[in-house]
């Protein structure tokens, strides 16, 4: 549990005169969900788009280390390949799903690389020779291993469009698990969940942690935050002010003054920080 | 009340456009004075009636859609309409096999159908970039170009046949699609289709100015007509002739008949490849790419790969369609390949309802095959039709077929209503 999988070193992101992310360090150990909390306009997924190569940073480099002995420094990776070599999943704030396609086959498009190697550039598989029908049936197996672990089974033939909110966000959890990744990147995957929404959420989050992914989290739910991360980051303004256990991070002076203890951040609808902090 | 004197003041506006275009029109004649001198006469009733008919049209459309009943049978509506629709596929196919063959059928429906098929092929291919990968294509006919001229010079220069060029046509039509979308793809929407829309208008200029080589407007003639294993389809009969070897009198309809199978070929080839693909790892990324561009970046699709892939095999599909163009024509030029083309195909692809390929069939038929039947009714002709393209856009927005069928199911997958697919953008 101690090695490190994702480190981050002095990453810094400008958008023209505005610093996003300023120097910011931290590692993310392999088996441990670490989550990344702030005030709203923090940095913190600006951040989040570094490591899943949807921004370049400015400066500073992101390193993934894989079990195999490979590292791989994902800043300098084209996007497509922070999934496919990096094995880094992500889900996003506003939820990204394929609306028109069903369950099931948002979740074999998360499989593409996997499925589309194993049909000959195509070819074979118009033909209907070679492997693919095997890939294409391991590839359903995934997929319903995952609706099973998000209880989305029963709609796996439906659009996804058409699922109410919270089964949409276990859908890009699934949908991202099925790129079979070694660090699972959710970006507040509480957001808008009713309480009991919110529990399924943790025991699902921990169930991905048993199957040996690493999670990397944002979230504005100190609920969720407190009691299943091993590790929390604390940003404002773009700098790390605290890093340490939830316990550690809940006496820290410096962030119960910046975050916890100002007013209630768990509205994603508040104004961005700034108006907080230009209260006198 | 209030929705009455809305609908009267919109109605009102609408007519007062009606004024003001139809107003020099046909409120005023032009007639030889007594001396010798031009003079203007009033046609006040004229307008009048013009007017009033666009007034009460209006109010009547607007009174459609507010009071129209609520439909409440779609829903119920779409089984039967969906079981029913199971077979018109397989009835069409039938049909368009043993149309040639139609004892006594003559000779200018099949030509007709054969325009129709060449453009259902241009349709299913463009159907694939457009309706499956969501990239607006304004510039199709540049492939389809790229064919016609790709068999026209080949056969010029070095005498190759139909069969030949065929698949070369393909190929060459395909590499320009990469060769074309590599600098293109990374636009989108809006900005993409202007970019296409210049490159298909770039292919045709130069076309007409390479004079050297493509004999510049006066077009590439002289060539050839396929052969069938070596037959000719001359009218001469005799040995090597198609109605030599089989002891049949040589007719034109043979010939026609023989282009017609083969452009049903390949269309059919065309519906087949994409069939397949659809339910293949490349024709889901390109559906989900049509969905989320984002979100197929973060689950490690290759974006600009697989934009390239679709517009290399819509190319390819429009380069088999064109080189059957020359082959059916015996001679192209530069006219044939403007812009009212690219706008053709892609109206057959938006009125079938973009990803369905029993829609482009339906829609080739209404776009291509209705004015060539209405040609008795003359200038009205392009009125009606217009007309009726309005009216069915109005009632089917979304095209004739604007449902997608999944293409894998656990159990028994339903159809996917329009409003959940997204027309993608760019």
């Amino acid at each position: 549990m101690s090695d490190s999988l994702l480190s981050v070193r002095d990453v810094t992101m400008r958008f023209g005169g505005l610093t996003a992310v300023n120097t910011v360090s931290f590692e993310a150990k392999r088996g441990d969900i670490t989550a990344v909390i702030g005030p709203n306009g923090a940095g913190k997924t600006t951040l989040f788009n570094c490591i899943t190569g949807f921004y370049k940073p400015s400066a500073g480099t992101i390193h993934i280390a894989h079990q195999e002995g490979a590292s791989l420094l994902l800043n300098k990776l084209p996007g497509h390949l922070i999934a496919k070599k990096g094995r880094v999943a992500r889900t996003f704030q506003n939820i990204r799903l394929f609306g028109g396609m069903t369950v099931l086959e948002n979740l074999l498009v998360a499989q593409h690389n996997k499925l589309q190697s194993a049909t000959g550039f195509g070819v074979l598989g118009i033909l209907g020779l070679g492997r693919y029908a095997q890939a294409e049936r391991a590839g359903i197996e995934l997929a319903k291993h995952w609706l099973e672990q998000t209880s989305l089974i029963d709609r796996a033939d439906d659009p996804a469009g058409a699922l109410p909110y919270g089964a949409q966000r276990r859908l890009e959890i699934a949908r991202a698990m099925c790129t079979e990744p070694v660090l699972l990147c959710l970006d507040e995957p509480a957001a808008g969940l009713n309480p009991r929404e919110s529990v399924a959420l943790n025991e699902l989050l921990l169930k991905i942690r048993g199957t040996g992914c690493s999670l990397l989290l944002i979230e504005h739910d100190m609920g969720v935050v407190m009691k299943i991360s091993d590790h929390v980051v604390v940003l404002e303004y773009g700098k790390k002010i605290a890093d340490g256990t939830p316990v550690e991070i809940r006496n820290d002076d410096a962030v119960i003054k910046a975050y916890l203890g100002e007013g209630d951040e768990d509205d994603p609808d508040a104004p961005i920080a700034e108006t907080v902090e230009a209260t006198p | 009340m209030n929705q009455l004197s809305a609908s009267l003041k919109d109605s009102a506006a609408v007519a007062f456009v009606a004024l003001l275009i139809f107003g020099p029109f046909l409120g005023l004649q032009l007639q030889d004075g007594a001396s010798n001198n031009l003079i203007l006469l009033p046609r006040p009733e004229l307008l009048a009636i013009a007017v009033g008919l666009t007034f009460l049209a209006r109010l009547g459309f607007l009174f459609w859609q507010d009071y129209r009943p609520p439909m409440p049978g779609l829903t119920r509506l779409a089984a039967p309409v969906q079981r029913t629709g199971k077979y018109i596929a397989p009835a069409l196919l039938v049909f368009a096999v043993l149309m040639p063959i139609i004892p006594g059928i003559a000779t200018a429906y099949v030509d007709l159908g054969i325009l129709i098929m060449t453009y259902v092929m241009l349709g299913w291919g463009l159907n694939i970039v457009v309706g499956l990968a969501g990239l607006l294509d304004l510039g199709y006919v540049a492939f389809y170009a790229v064919g016609a001229y790709s068999y026209g010079l080949l056969n010029q220069y070095f005498g190759f046949g139909f069969w030949e060029c065929l698949p070369l046509c393909g190929i060459l039509a395909a590499s320009w699609g990469i060769f074309l979308g590599f600098p293109v793809l990374r636009l989108r929407g809006d900005y993409l289709a202007i970019v296409t829309l210049a490159f298909g208008e770039i292919i045709r200029l130069v076309i007409t100015n390479w004079v050297a080589l493509t004999g510049g407007p006066n077009g590439v003639d002289g060539i050839p007509h396929p052969g069938l294993f070596g037959l000719t389809f001359s009218m001469a009969g005799g040995p090597g002739t198609f109605a030599g070897f089989f002891g049949v009198t040589p007719s034109p309809h043979q010939r026609i008949a023989y282009l017609y199978y083969i452009i049903l070929a390949l269309a059919l080839l065309t519906n087949w490849v994409t069939l397949r693909l659809r339910r293949q790892p490349l024709g889901r990324a390109w559906e989900a790419l049509r969905e989320d561009e984002i979100a197929c970046r973060s689950l490690g699709i290759n974006v600009r790969n697989t934009k390239l892939s679709a517009f290399a095999i819509g190319a390819m599909f429009g380069g088999f369609a064109g080189c059957f163009f020359a082959t059916r024509e015996g001679f192209i030029s530069p006219d044939s390949f403007t812009f009212i083309e690219s706008a053709t195909v892609l109206a057959i692809v938006v009125l079938g309802g973009a990803g369905s390929q029993l829609g482009v069939v339906l829609a080739a038929v209404v776009m291509i095959g209705i004015p060539e039947l209405l040609q008795s009714l003359q200038i009205y002709r392009m009125l009606i039709f217009g007309l009726a393209l309005v009216i069915i856009m109005i009632v089917r927005p979304r095209g004739f077929i604007s449902t997608r069928r999944p293409t894998v199911s656990l159990g028994k997958a339903g159809i996917i209503a329009a409003d959940m697919i997204s027309e993608g953008h760019g």
